[in-house]
């Protein structure tokens, strides 16, 4: 090799270098704030590495910011310093929250309009894209991860007690006979429930079709009103509290403290989101199904439909305009069918457009995992009313934890539960005062 | 004569009290000041919109009874984890001081939970107490005791204060034996000689030279229950059952980081702020004068 030609080789290495740089360069970075952790935070992460391996103009850089409320305080801290990141994930409690910040956040139908990107409200789950539109019906952010409750079963502790695992309670007053023959096998707890407000009062509104708030719960302005203390949720409560004295439920805690006491096999039965499904596959020791979220016989219109929880993905204003098409591209990505279902399988959480759930089912998922699509048949039941499109409250976070310490009052006999539901009616009613005078001009 | 020293320079006095005064107001007025002006606003999390109400923000938290309840349960709490933090980890430096064998081993073990964050100590309590779960529990189940504080008021307030007072012991315990060890050791030979037994030397000698030490931890324990203590909260309890465990600083953090109503919770700070801004006041006009230097 004579020296003109390392010269020559020299000379192509730089070239190639200069372009590599000019490329590297001309990558736009989008920073996704989310609060995915353990596993989650690995399938998000690789979500977008694959994303970035698709196309060369825009990176996505996944971080985990902390907790729901943490992240969200870390967003809207940064939008308030003048740097916001581009993408955050917000819990549905935090919706009213982010819907009510003109001019903070860009709404996800005119973004995907203003990129020309392919964009169908309609390809969503009804109850997944109602949750998060507009009175319109536009949505404003990125349905990610939904989940809805369902009932788990303990098929051996069933089995125990003489109960056919393979004909789980339908109703009510079927879980309470359950339970109470779960406790005379000798069972610690019949049954118990994750996510008290969210099981017991704001979806269990939704699926007997009767309102939370006024104002179509919330959807139709600010100026709304609590009425979750009607006879059928007063009678639900108080029916709790009259088995929780007989022992046959068990109350274990405001959030997802209570399915320890699931996969541990002292409950035999728990109603709770249906996000739970891989952890009660990797820790519970014994058979178990999924059945449907219970329900009044004799309430008019019920099954309605359950409302999901969990978190979308917002938008926040740029002044960089050029991020939009970026966003554009990823949202694309994000709710392609392949990669929704692949979310879908990987956590447990429901696929939220109809295309990811058909090729789940095409694919043999269900019939793979059987009670996995129960979540989804819950929430598209019916198509959604006024009491079962979601929830639109200012202030929800104080409202959840004023409802859960009126219910403590009743499962600890305090209270009965029309004094309690009262007021949390009331407490909450003035939340959601506090809430209007901030967000009214 | 006077022998004052007097400064010739006009500037140089300044300039040496320069640097405290700037910590001072760059970390304490400041935000105090910010706080105050907060508490009189009304404002979307976006800071979109912003009211001036005056004193709406207070006049709301004054006239809901669970925030003046608020109030009683923090005083419980705090006595409790000051005297307790206090006495037990006299006892344990009084043992610790006589230790000869194996002292260096006992006081490093003794700071170890210092060094825990407020919330995994208190995750590290649930571990042993969770009514689910907990280790403690079935051995109190087994003796015919229900521990459940999910639903009992008294029992979470117990874990709470037991959480915080764990943490709290190592950092007492450190002071309490410096201070144990320069107590002189010729004072308690003379009244070992003149016959007073162990408990006596303690009441008569080294608790009123200990005094100064006991003083300073008092006012910073104090400090401690009332601003520090909200993790272990947030992680134990979360304010129940009902509002059993809702401590002033719980709410603040609450509405102010996991709710964003910012004008409720500064409204909030600047209440508590009073409150102890009040009580050292209180403890260096009467307690301080107790005290032997």
């Amino acid at each position: 090799m004579n020296s003109g030609n390392s010269k020559l080789v020299r000379a192509m290495i730089a070239a190639s270098l200069l372009a590599l740089a000019t490329q590297a360069q001309a990558v736009t970075e989008i920073q996704w704030w989310h609060s995915m952790t353990g596993k989650l935070n690995d399938i998000v992460g690789e979500i977008a590495t694959n994303f970035n391996a698709s196309q060369k103009d825009y990176k996505v850089t996944a971080i985990y910011k902390g907790q729901y409320d943490e992240s969200m305080t870390a967003a809207i801290a940064a939008y308030r310093a003048g740097n916001p990141p581009q993408i955050v994930q917000v819990f549905e409690v935090g919706t009213a929250t982010m819907m009510a910040a003109k001019g903070a956040v860009k709404p996800v139908y005119q973004l995907m309009a203003e990129q020309k990107e392919p964009f169908d409200s309609k390809a969503f789950l009804g109850a997944v894209s109602s949750y998060y539109s507009d009175t319109s019906g536009h949505l404003i952010s990125m349905p990610f991860n939904s989940s809805t409750q369902v009932l788990y079963i303990n098929d051996d502790a069933f089995k125990k007690a003489g109960l056919d695992p393979a004909n789980p309670p339908k109703t009510w007053p079927e879980v309470e006979q359950a339970a109470a023959k779960l406790k005379a096998s000798g069972a610690a707890c019949g049954f118990t429930t994750g996510w008290q407000s969210w099981v017991q009062l704001e979806s269990f509104s939704a699926w007997h079709n009767v309102p939370f708030a006024t104002q179509q719960n919330g959807f139709g302005g600010l100026n709304t009103k609590l009425e979750f203390n009607g006879p059928v949720q007063v009678k639900h409560i108080q029916n709790l509290a009259d088995w929780a004295k007989k022992g046959e439920f068990t109350y274990k805690g405001r959030k997802d403290e209570p399915l320890a006491a699931f996969t541990s096999g002292e409950c035999g039965m728990i109603t709770t989101s249906s996000g739970s499904y891989a952890n009660i596959k990797a820790n519970a020791k014994f058979a178990w199904r999924v059945a449907t979220l219970p329900y009044y016989a004799d309430v008019k219109g019920a099954p309605q439909n359950t409302i999901i929880g969990g978190a979308t993905l917002w938008v926040l204003n740029q002044k960089d305009k050029e991020m939009y098409k970026g966003i554009a591209k990823f949202f694309t990505y994000l709710s392609s069918p392949e990669v929704q279902e692949k979310w879908h399988a990987d956590t447990g959480y429901v696929p939220i457009t109809l295309a990811a759930y058909d090729l789940a089912k095409t694919k043999g998922l269900y019939t793979e995992r059987p009670g996995f699509d129960i979540a989804i048949k819950e929430l598209t039941n019916k198509p959604p009313t006024a009491n079962s499109k979601g929830l639109r409250l200012g202030n929800f976070v104080q409202i959840r934890n004023i409802i859960d310490e009126e219910l403590e009052s009743v499962w600890s006999g305090q209270k009965n539960a029309k004094q309690a539901l009262d007021a949390a009616v009331k407490r909450g009613n003035e939340q959601l005062e506090r809430f209007e005078k901030a967000n009214s001009n | 004569m006077e022998k004052r020293v007097v400064f010739k320079s006009p500037w140089l006095p300044y300039a040496l009290v320069a640097p405290q005064l700037i910590i001072t107001l760059v970390f304490f007025f400041w935000p105090a000041s910010q706080a105050m002006y907060w508490s009189l606003l009304i404002q979307d999390a976006f800071a979109a919109r912003t009211q001036f109400v005056w004193f709406d923000n207070f006049r709301d938290l004054f006239n809901d009874p669970r925030y003046l309840a608020s109030f009683q349960i923090t005083a419980v709490f705090s006595v409790l984890v000051t005297f307790i933090g206090l006495a037990v980890a006299l006892l344990l430096a009084v043992f610790a001081d006589r230790v000869v064998r194996g002292a260096r081993v006992y006081k490093t073990l003794l700071i170890w939970p210092y060094a825990v964050a407020a919330a995994v100590a208190a995750v590290l309590w649930l571990f042993l107490l969770n009514p689910t779960l907990g280790v403690v529990t079935h051995l109190l189940r087994a003796l015919g005791y229900d521990w459940n504080y999910l639903l009992n008021a008294r029992q979470a307030l117990i874990l709470i204060v037991i959480t915080a007072v764990w943490k709290q012991i190592s950092y007492n315990f450190l002071f309490f034996l410096a201070g144990l060890q320069s107590v002189p050791k010729s004072l308690i030979e003379a009244a070992a000689i003149d016959g007073a037994g162990p408990a006596r030397r303690f009441w008569t000698i080294i608790f009123p030279m200990l005094s100064p030490t006991t003083f300073f931890l008092l006012v910073v324990n104090i400090v401690y229950a009332f601003f520090d203590t909200f993790a272990i909260v947030d992680a134990a309890t979360g304010g129940g059952p009902v509002q059993a465990t809702a401590i002033l600083v719980f709410k603040v953090y609450q509405d102010g980081v996991q709710a964003l109503d910012l004008g409720g919770s500064a409204a909030q700070s600047v209440v508590l702020m009073a409150i102890v801004i009040a009580l050292t006041v209180i403890q260096f006009r009467f307690v301080e004068r107790k005290v032997q230097y």
